[in-house]
Formats: C-alpha cells, structure tokens, sequence
C-alpha cells in the first residue's frame, strides 16, 4: 500500500498537519518497497480560495491509495478523493507521522 | 426610498432596530423589510407574518459536457478560484468555490462547459398588513454571500413600488456583502453601542460609508451602559446621533423571546419616533407618505 | 499542541470578551490568534503592541494601462461583475466590485490589463499584557476576510508556539458560516460555542454547530447570559444533549462584562467575581479537553 500522511515536516518524526487542504507537505510511504518520499504542497498556502481541492489534485498524482490526517477534507476535496478512490483515515491530528502510522496499523484511527 | 442599517460589527441591535423600525412604520404606512444578513438571517425571528411563499434562488456555474470535452485543460488554467479540477478524463466543478465569472464556459472552444443554474438559497416573502417582508437564506456550506443578496434586493426592486419605505437589515462588517447591501440605499443607519468595541467597528463602519460616499448617521443602542467616547467621536467627524435606545435589562429579555420592543417599552418607541421624523424630514421622503395613501 | 477556537454564529454573545478572559488565565502558557479579522476586537482587552506589521495580500485586482488601453470596451461587455465602468471617457477598474477573476486579463485584444495582487490588509505579531504573543489582523476598508487570511494568522501562532514549546493556541474565530469560519476550524482540535438564551442565538447555534459537525471536530458550547431566559435556556441545553456537545458552563447576565471592557480589561482581571469563579473552572476544564 502507499500511504500519504498530511505534515508539518519531512521525517517520520514530524507532526501530523490536521488539516488537509493547507496542509505543508505530505509524506508518502510505500510499503511496499520501504521508501518515502516527500511533496512540498506550501505553494497551495497562497490561495485565497479552493485549497482543497486543489491539494486534492496533487495528491491524486501522487497514487496513493490511503490518506492518513487530522480532521479530514472539506466536501469539495472529499468528493475528488472519493472519485480517486482513495480511502481517508482521521484522528491523527496531535500524532507525529510514526505514531500515526502505528495507529493505523493496530487499527486506531477512524475511517472517513 | 432605501434605508439600509447596518453595523461594524454583529450584535449592535442591527435586528433589533430594523424589525421594530419597519413594524412601527407598517401601523401608519406601506413598509418592506428585507432581510439581506444572508449567512444568519434573524429578521424573520421577530415578524409575526404570513408566509407569501418562496422560491429557490440560483447562481449561474458551468456543467460539464463529456461529449464535447477534448481535455485540453483551458478550462482549469483560466479559473482564479480553483473550482475546476481534472481527475483522470474527467472534469469536476466545485459550485461553491465558483465566482460565476464565466471564463470557463465562454473560453472553453469546445462549448463544454455551457453555464447553469445551481441552488445557492431560497428567498421567502411574507405579508402582514402594509408590512411586506422579504428574507434569504444562503445554504449551508455556500461561501459567497454577494449574488444573493443582489438577487435579494433585485426582488424587491421588482415586487414592491419605488416611493415605499424599504428597510434592508444589512449584514455585520465591512466587507463585500455590507457594500452589496448599502449600495443602492439612500441612507445608511449605522447603530453601535457606547463602549471600546462599539467605538472601534463603528470607525471601521464609518471610514467605509466613507469610502462609498454613501450619507449615514448613528443610533446609539444600549445607551448609558459604556462611556461617552461614541458621542464625542460622532460630535468630532460631524456624524448626526439620530436616536439613543437606553440599556434596560427587560429590553434584553423581550428579545430573547423575539418580541417587538416598541409595545412594551415606551423608550423604544420614542426612539424609533425621532429615527421617522429624521428619515421623514430628509428629501425625496414626501414620496413615501404618498405611498402610503 | 492543542488548537481552541471560539466562535459562535451570530455576533454580540459575548465571544471575545470570554475569549480574552481565557486569554488572560492562559496567560504566558499560550498563544493567542484573532481571527475575527472583519471586527477585530482582542486588542481592546489584551492591549496588543502592533508590533512586526507585515503586508497582506489575497486574491488579485484588475488594473488597465491607460498608455495601452484603447477604450475598445470588450472588458466592460465581459465583465460579469460590473466593474470596468467609463469615468471621463476612458475605461477604469473599481478594486471594490473586481472579483480577480481575471477574465478581462485574458481577453484584453492590446493586453493593456494585468491582474496585480491585492493588498486587503496587514497582520502582526504582538505582545500583549500577558507576556503572551498575539497573531492579529487589520483589514482595509471594503476588503474582504478570506480562509486565506485566517490560514495565515493560525499557521503564524501555530509556527511560534512549536518555537516557544507551548501547549495551547486559543483562536477567536470568525463570525457566520462562511469560507473564514470553515478556515478557522480546520486543524482545530477542540471547538467552543458561545451562545446566548435568545431565539436568535438558538437559531445560530443550531447552523455553526451543523458546520462543526460535517469537520467532525469536538466541540463543547458556553451559554452566556443564561439567566437571561429560562426557557430558551433550556431549550439549548436540550439541543446541546441531542447533539452531543459539551456543556461547558451558564454565565449569568453581568453588566460587569462591559464595564471591564470601558476600562480595557478582561472579566478575569477582576478577582473574586463570580463570574470570574466560573471562568476560572470553565477554563480547567478546556483544557483538560
């Protein structure tokens, strides 16, 4: 599976970003292989309006099949994410990446 | 004539003042009310009327025609908003994020993408007596308050005659949909209250009036609870105070029940009597009696 | 860290006038955001120094080269906003009625158009009497708030508090049900609803909180001026039941609330109220949540 975690930072130990559509990067891990990458998504930052679905749109570029973050997307980048298939897991929001990734794995987190 | 009343910021009394300003007018002559603080309209809290009847209000946004779409991307290029997004070969409009500016649709070369109506709220009419009331409400999760308080105010252009009293409860702040909402009025009421925050949205309320060159004054709500520093400012920038409602704790729980306060409190009632013979005594009012006949 | 934002539908229940009162308990332990940009009004409680003013821009304002332009009028025709006007024959943009869409950019057959980045306000970073940091804002006349500019003022008191190791950013937060107040509450960790016994208040309550619920975010509600209405009081603790939302606290009607903003204080500086009592637990238990 590749996993994409909203976050505030580059590493495994940075804090989950709550939210999704401004979030500052993602990090995106394929279990697969065992590598990660990082998308820089601050550029989205300085839109006044639609950084949902925007974020959305990247992110679906990205193919990643589950979205770990905070309190979820807003309904328009629910619906882009929906339509991608992807599936949202929420409630990671005071987690760090590794700890979010834990918590899904024992089955912690809510799916959206 | 138009008479807009508005505020810097919310909870002055702005509802207060518009329902029993326009329901005392109504006793003795033809008035609208029209609510237009679209996000949370409350007017209607405090008629009593019987309902007219509504209609859903649109907004103009593309629809996507897949038969004639060739994906070029034009369409997500020139949208500022970001309400156009492309997920494999399809194309997704997001309707609340669109400002209806028509780039899309008009420079799309295809013609795939032809403009239709999308429900952003509904408007309500109520009639009681000479009181026409007019209110809309955005739907939730709709983020643009502007056309339909445009669609508001072009309703009732249309239903109700020019030479009527016509109150509009304006939304709170400064920003767009209080221009939208105090564009066309003839006089703006600004009411405020006698403390720091009053005196600070007040200046803020004031420096755009301003900037809108439209004519304004002040009702002071809740008078004598603060200090003085409204009146002196209103003394210094040459703003006429028209009225004072006092601050009386029972005026507090009248409202809480969504009662008119001119029946029960003789103050209110005085107050909104200065506030018509100020409006009355203006130009262009005498057309207003004669509405009333 | 912990993200607490207080917001409440309708104006006048007494939103940040409580908010300032946390404010003042947090004292040096927290960071403070304003943003309720239309009406900012922390800074008549807290006594900001508008320290650090940085320009603010969002979204983007048409402006025509009148040494280009040759008044052939298709941006007037195009426009759906009705912004481009002529004023002494030649055409003008009025900033106030462009929506930035930059259509008439695009069209413009002599490309005399450029959309230009709009500068609606400016934020701060201050100090406030405290001794805590507070992100503020100043719009200016006619311009618009924006989740933009919400996002920016959170993101700054979310950077500095990580920087000074703080536990709690505790956000005022915009009014009505719009793109701000969607803004403000996302990446909110736990919600405060000020409301007050009033049908208008109910009514309000009711519309915020539905939005509250589609972020899935916790949320806890204070009725100010409770006794104000026994009935409708009631009826909101009924509501609050239903929904499951917090019932964090009864305020009575105090006139004290507004003699302490007169003399530019907060409802806690003054020791041994009893509103300051019920504040004081109000507060443990936030944050606690």
């Amino acid at each position: 599976m590749k996993i994409a975690f909203t976050s505030k930072g580059k590493d495994w130990d940075a804090p989950i970003d709550p939210r999704f559509g401004r979030t500052e990067y993602f990090f995106i891990y394929d279990e697969a292989s065992g590598g990660s990458r990082i998308v820089d998504n601050t550029d989205v930052t300085y839109e006044a309006h639609g950084a949902g679905p925007k974020t959305a749109q990247r992110l679906f570029g990205e193919k990643a099949e589950i979205l770990i973050t905070g309190n979820g997307p807003g309904g328009n980048a629910a619906s882009v994410l929906e339509k991608a298939g992807m599936r949202i897991y929420t409630g990671a929001g005071e987690m760090s990446v590794k700890e979010a990734y834990e918590a899904y794995k024992k089955g912690d987190l809510k799916q959206f | 004539m138009k008479i807009a009343v508005a505020s810097g910021k919310g909870g002055t009394g702005k509802t207060t003042l518009s329902t029993n300003l326009a329901s005392f007018l109504a006793e003795s002559r033809e008035t609208v009310l029209a609510d237009l603080d679209v996000e949370e309209p409350n007017s209607g809290l405090f008629i009593r009327a019987e309902a007219g009847g509504e209609e859903d209000k649109y907004k103009m946004i593309p629809e996507w025609d897949a038969g004639k779409c060739t994906l070029c991307g034009i369409c997500r290029e020139v949208c500022n908003f970001n309400a156009i997004t492309q997920i494999m070969d399809e194309i997704m409009v997001f309707p609340q994020l669109c400002h209806s500016c028509y780039a899309c649709s008009e420079l799309c070369p295809r013609d795939a993408l032809p403009m239709k109506k999308q429900k952003m709220g509904v408007l309500r009419y109520f009639k009681q007596g000479n009181l026409s009331f007019v209110e809309s409400e955005l739907d939730i999760g709709e983020e643009q308050a502007v056309p339909l308080i445009a669609q508001t105010i072009a309703y009732v252009d249309r239903h109700c005659p020019g030479d009527v009293i016509k109150i509009f409860d304006a939304p709170p702040g400064t920003s767009c949909p209080v221009i939208e909402a105090t564009k066309d009025a003839d006089l703006v009421i600004l009411v405020t209250e006698p403390t720091p925050v009053g005196l600070h949205d007040l200046s803020l309320a004031v420096e755009t009036m301003k900037a809108l060159k439209r004519d304004f004054c002040v009702v002071i709500n809740r008078d004598g609870l603060g200090n003085a520093d409204v009146e002196s400012y209103c003394v210094r920038e040459n703003i006429p105070v028209i009225a004072k409602i006092p601050n009386q704790r029972s005026i507090a729980e009248f409202y809480s029940d969504g009662k008119l306060l001119y029946h029960e409190i003789s103050a209110v009632k005085d107050a909104l009597e200065k506030i018509i013979a100020y409006i009355d005594a203006r130009p262009g009012a005498g057309k207003t009696e004669k509405g009333a006949e | 860290m912990k993200e607490i934002v207080v917001i409440s539908g309708k104006g006048g229940t007494g939103k940040t006038s409580l908010t300032a009162s946390f404010a003042y308990l947090g004292a040096g332990e927290i960071i403070v955001a304003d943003c309720d940009v239309d009406a900012a009004d922390m800074h008549v409680f807290l006594q900001p120094d508008f320290a650090n003013e940085k320009d603010f821009y969002s979204g983007q304002v048409a402006v025509i080269d009148p040494g280009i332009c040759t008044d052939c009028g298709k941006c007037a025709r195009t426009c759906r906003f009705d912004a481009i006007r002529v004023i002494n024959g030649r055409h003008t943009v009025n900033a106030l009625d462009c929506e930035g869409c930059g259509y008439c950019s695009r069209i413009c057959p002599v490309n005399a158009i450029t959309d230009k980045d709009n500068h609606v306000g400016w934020w701060y970073c201050s100090a406030i009497k405290t001794g805590a940091k507070m992100l503020h804002a100043k719009m200016k006349v006619g311009a618009e708030n924006s989740g933009k500019l919400v996002a920016r003022v959170k993101k700054e008191a979310k950077r500095i508090a990580e920087k000074e190791k703080k536990k709690l950013v505790l956000v005022d937060g915009s009014p009505g049900i719009g793109c701000p107040v969607v803004s403000s509450l996302s990446g909110a960790s736990y919600v405060i609803l000020v409301t007050e016994p009033t049908v208008s208040g109910l009514h309000d309550l009711q519309r915020v909180s539905e939005l509250v619920g589609k972020f899935r975010i916790r949320s806890g509600c204070i009725v100010n001026k409770a006794d104000l209405n026994r009935h409708k009081r009631d009826e909101i603790h009924a509501y609050l039941k239903q929904n499951n939302i917090d019932h964090l606290a009864d305020i009575p009607y105090d006139e004290t609330f507004t003699r302490a903003m007169v003399s530019g204080k907060t409802m806690t500086e003054f020791t041994g109220s009893r509103v300051r009592k019920i504040l004081e637990s109000t507060w443990n238990k936030i944050v606690n949540k």
